[in-house]
């Protein structure tokens, strides 16, 4: 993909030996910032390309330079060596005039990237606000004026499809035309949200909320995912954007907020589930929140991740184990589900767990012993 | 300068050869033996380091996860770096100025010949202890996973890992007491050992370049030290310096990281500064083009590279005048490097210029280099940054600035003093090969990388999406022939040592020219004790 835009000219030439020499094996991929799709990542993208093209001129400066005083003053050619170049008036004034010519090409990028840097730290008042928090490995989106609540795991595709790492099953939905201000914060370690066609990356800190903003201007599916190093998934957390009319953002909303009215009424009814119900439903719990670690049998991962098939946890007394899904274990990856997921949710993990991959404690767990655990 | 030395009548009673046998080298105050002994050293930490790469690239040949799981990847990217950074630059360098400095300014050895031999066998040790960081998993089942955070050890990520990061922990400690007493030495020899006559503006630019070196190590070793020191504690003894529910600030650690980490590129790319600044004027046969220049921009380098560090963090959230302040400080950086950059090729300018194999590294270094600066300014950029943060671009400029500015200068530094380190002349031929496939594959490795990077992949992942395929393929390919092209180097220096071309004392013709050191007025290899009589500089 060339870049559209007018000074991705001189870049382009750059790259281009390189460029036709892959594009001969496929024709999809990147070699620039992606297309920016909202205002604030134009500015920064126009900055890019400023300080591209300044860093190709000198490049091809100093090149020339080389290549000439490789032609030039060779020995073999007979070239006889001036003793006193260094004490001319040149010589005597260059740690003058190269930093002088230096500091004006500074200065001049710095002024406009200050200016930016202005744009990008600016707070105005937001339209939607979003608070992004990380956690090993997924990412939890709240609507925080709309108390809706998007969570977003890796999609599981072979290595050669088209979104290999790049697909969520429930991604953030956002509107166009208005301004989205992201909060940032994590549960666990450091990450960072970034899907550079919209925003400029903050990282994600636990204990701290971090500010980013947006205003998006074309609708579309924009596609990132974690840029700071958080553990064994970090490269299967894709950070997926779905960017919609005013119109259908607001429809989706109302869809949304029904959905999740009934999920709610279900997990808080006195209903006493039967088995089956709960290893069905634990089972799809399990695979979107517990897999990346415990792995797809329960074996976990020799040295990193205990396994669940056959531990002493899943097998003995379930008041323990529920204690540990709900308040997780501190100092280790292991998160406290309790704040996560309902009820109903962890009653149906710990169900389908204990009685799952040779695991024979047999018992069934209802919603209201959660509860009673929280 | 002409200079009256005594080195080829010294009968007195005191003069002794080595000892036999291992005492020779455990229980060594040479200062030749000890560099020797860094020098190997940090020849197989380079194989060490780069077997790590191997792996790297192989298993980012294409995506999917094919030879070992995540942490494990991830354990490989940290001590890659570790390694490459403290066992194979910084010992090289350091086996070069044990070797060079005395005999440049015409001491008779280091100032401190026991904390010298103090200082090299903590390295070993070190190393020992860097390996049982990532066989621990493996030997002590339970412990916890490997060491996955990357070189920079971010909390809480350290805080979650294993026993292993308590091993990594202690090496850093070892190989920071290795630099800090190294630098001592190094600085106290610099100051007190000069033959009489050698000033400090008539050293040679390598000796100035470890000056300014040793006093940044001084400078900031101790702050890691503190640093994971601290995290030490977080781990084990309940304390919450980096942990924000203890009311701690998991910010704190990459503050104090980096304002070690920033200096430390430094400590990495002074010493071959030094280097190039005798190999151009060598082979152009003229002075070096603004001597004073290069001395003080190094120091404004020094300086600068101590007040800029958070150019690494931008993304953490600082306030709007932070951000500016290090952008702007970080941007002022290229005045003394173009400056310098500008003063080799002046000094290239109108000479008489021929290619012998440190040459070619030489140019090599000037032009990768400022390419490598050129990518800096537009990650100094604090807008841009918060795009290219944490992606291959990152990855593929610090390679440039690596690589070049710092393990080529050491090659340069390798090739120009092998004849007077072993009394033969290495295969200028094989020299030759050996250079060209290096840079070439050098740059077919991490090329592409400033694309995938720009086109989003972030680095330390085991796995990527199928649209960085192309970029990925070409840099593994290119990275299995740059590392292959080590065993070339390694039978260049092997074959050197063993025999060869007699090397005259002074082997390259131009090497007497601007501020030359004293190592030339010795015979090729020097004998074990040199200058026992102090030479005088006119």
């Amino acid at each position: 993909m060339v870049s559209k835009n007018k000074t991705g000219l001189p870049a382009a030439l750059l790259l281009l030996p390189l460029g036709l020499l892959t594009s001969i094996a496929r024709a999809d991929y990147g070699y620039n910032l992606p297309e920016p799709a909202a205002t604030l990542t134009q500015e920064i993208f126009d900055l890019h390309m400023l300080t591209t093209v300044v860093g190709t001129v000198i490049m091809v400066i100093v090149t020339a330079m080389i290549v000439y005083a490789l032609y030039a003053y060779r020995h073999d050619k007979g070239a006889v060596p001036d003793q006193n170049f260094h004490t001319s008036w040149f010589g005597r004034w260059a740690w003058v005039l190269v930093p002088v010519i230096v500091l004006g090409i500074d200065l001049s990028i710095a002024s406009s990237a200050s200016s930016t840097l202005s744009s990008v730290e600016d707070r105005s008042k937001a339209d939607v606000t979003v608070k992004v928090i990380g956690s090993q490995w997924k990412w939890t989106y709240e609507y925080m004026d709309d108390d809706i609540k998007v969570v977003s795991n890796l999609k599981k595709l072979e290595p050669t499809d088209p979104l290999y790492l790049r697909d969520v099953d429930d991604p953030l939905v956002l509107p166009t035309g208005q301004r989205v201000r992201f909060l940032l914060t994590s549960t666990d370690v450091l990450h960072n949200w970034g899907v550079a066609e919209i925003v400029p990356k903050k990282i994600n800190i636990p204990g701290y909320i971090n500010e980013t903003w947006a205003h998006i201007t074309k609708e579309g599916t924009y596609r990132g995912q974690c840029y700071e190093n958080c553990g064994a998934g970090h490269a299967f957390m894709p950070a997926v954007v779905r960017a919609v009319s005013p119109a259908e953002y607001q429809q989706w909303k109302t869809e949304r907020k029904a959905q999740q009215a009934q999920a709610a009424a279900e997990a808080s009814s006195d209903k006493a589930w039967a088995k089956e119900e709960l290893m069905a439903k634990g089972q799809e719990i399990y695979t979107k929140n517990c897999m990346a670690c415990h792995q797809a049998q329960g074996q976990g991962i020799p040295g990193v991740f205990p396994a669940l098939a056959g531990s002493k946890i899943a097998n003995g007394a379930a008041a323990d184990h529920i204690n540990i899904v709900v308040k997780g274990k501190t100092g280790t990856a292991m998160a406290a589900w309790g704040p996560q997921l309902n009820d109903l949710d962890i009653a149906a993990v710990v169900t389908f767990e204990r009685n799952s991959w040779g695991n024979t404690a047999g018992d069934v767990v209802q919603p209201k012993d959660i509860k009673a655990a929280r | 300068m002409s200079v009256a030395t005594a080195h080829d009548d010294h009968h007195d009673s005191h003069d002794h050869g080595p000892p036999k046998g291992w005492q020779r080298w455990v229980y060594s105050t040479n200062h030749k033996d000890i560099g020797t002994m860094y020098l190997f050293f940090a020849l197989f930490m380079l194989f060490f380091g780069g077997a790590m790469a191997m792996y790297i690239r192989a298993e980012l040949f294409m995506p999917g996860v094919q030879l070992a799981n995540p942490d494990f990847y991830n354990n490989m990217v940290t001590d890659h770096a570790l390694v490459m950074v403290f066992g194979m630059v910084m010992p090289a360098a350091a086996g070069m100025a044990n070797w060079m400095i005395p005999l440049m300014i015409g001491a008779p050895d280091m100032a401190l010949p026991r904390l010298n031999n103090l200082s090299f066998w903590l390295l070993p040790a070190a190393a020992l202890m860097l390996i049982l960081s990532i066989l621990a998993p493996y030997l002590f089942p339970g412990s916890g996973g490997p060491v996955n955070t990357g070189w920079t050890l971010l909390p809480p990520l350290s805080i979650q890992n294993g026993i292993g990061m308590d091993f990594t922990i202690f090496a850093i400690h070892m190989l920071g007491i290795s630099s800090i007493l190294a630098s001592i030495n190094i600085v106290t020899t610099i100051l007190n050992m000069r033959a009489p006559g050698m000033t400090m503006m008539k050293m040679p630019l390598f000796v100035w370049a470890w000056f300014f070196t040793a006093l940044l190590l001084i400078a900031v070793m101790p702050v890691l030290a503190g640093a994971v020191t601290m995290l030490l504690f977080d781990r084990h003894f309940g304390t919450s310096f980096f942990d924000a529910a203890g009311g701690g600030d998991p910010i704190l650690f990459q503050h104090l990281f980096w304002f070690f980490g920033h200096p430390e590129v430094y400590v990495l790319l002074l010493p071959s500064i030094g280097v190039l600044g005798l190999v151009i004027p060598t082979f152009a046969r003229k002075p070096l083009f603004g001597y004073k220049a290069l001395v003080y921009g190094m120091g404004v380098l020094a300086v600068l590279g101590m007040v800029v560090w958070a150019h690494h963090q931008y993304t953490i959230g600082m306030s709007l005048f932070a951000t500016n302040y290090f952008m702007i400080g970080t941007i002022l950086i290229s005045i003394p490097v173009g400056l310098m950059l500008m003063n080799f090729i002046f000094t290239m300018w109108r000479g008489s210029m021929t290619f012998e194999t440190p040459m070619l590294f030489g140019i090599a270094i000037i032009l990768m280099f400022s390419f490598a600066g050129v990518t800096g300014v537009m990650l100094a950029v604090v807008p841009a940054d918060m795009q290219y943060h944490d992606t291959m671009f990152v990855v593929a400029h610090f390679h440039y600035a690596l690589i070049p500015g710092a393990v080529f200068g050491l090659y340069a530094g390798v090739f120009y003093w092998l004849p007077k380190w072993t009394g033969h002349m290495y295969d200028e031929r094989l020299g030759k090969i050996f250079f060209w496939w290096t840079t070439i594959s050098f740059n077919i490795t991490f090329f592409p990388q400033h694309f995938s990077g720009l086109a989003g992949m972030p680095r330390r992942i085991v796995d990527y999406s199928i649209q960085y395929t192309e970029f990925n393929m070409i840099s593994s390919i290119g990275g299995f022939l740059f590392g292959l092209s080590h065993l070339l180097f390694l039978y260049i220096i092997i074959q050197t040592i063993r025999g060869g071309k007699k090397a005259p004392d002074k082997p390259w013709e131009g090497s007497q020219i601007g501020t030359p050191g004293l190592e030339w007025t010795l015979p090729s290899p020097p004998p074990f004790h040199s200058f026992t009589q102090a030479p005088v500089v006119k």
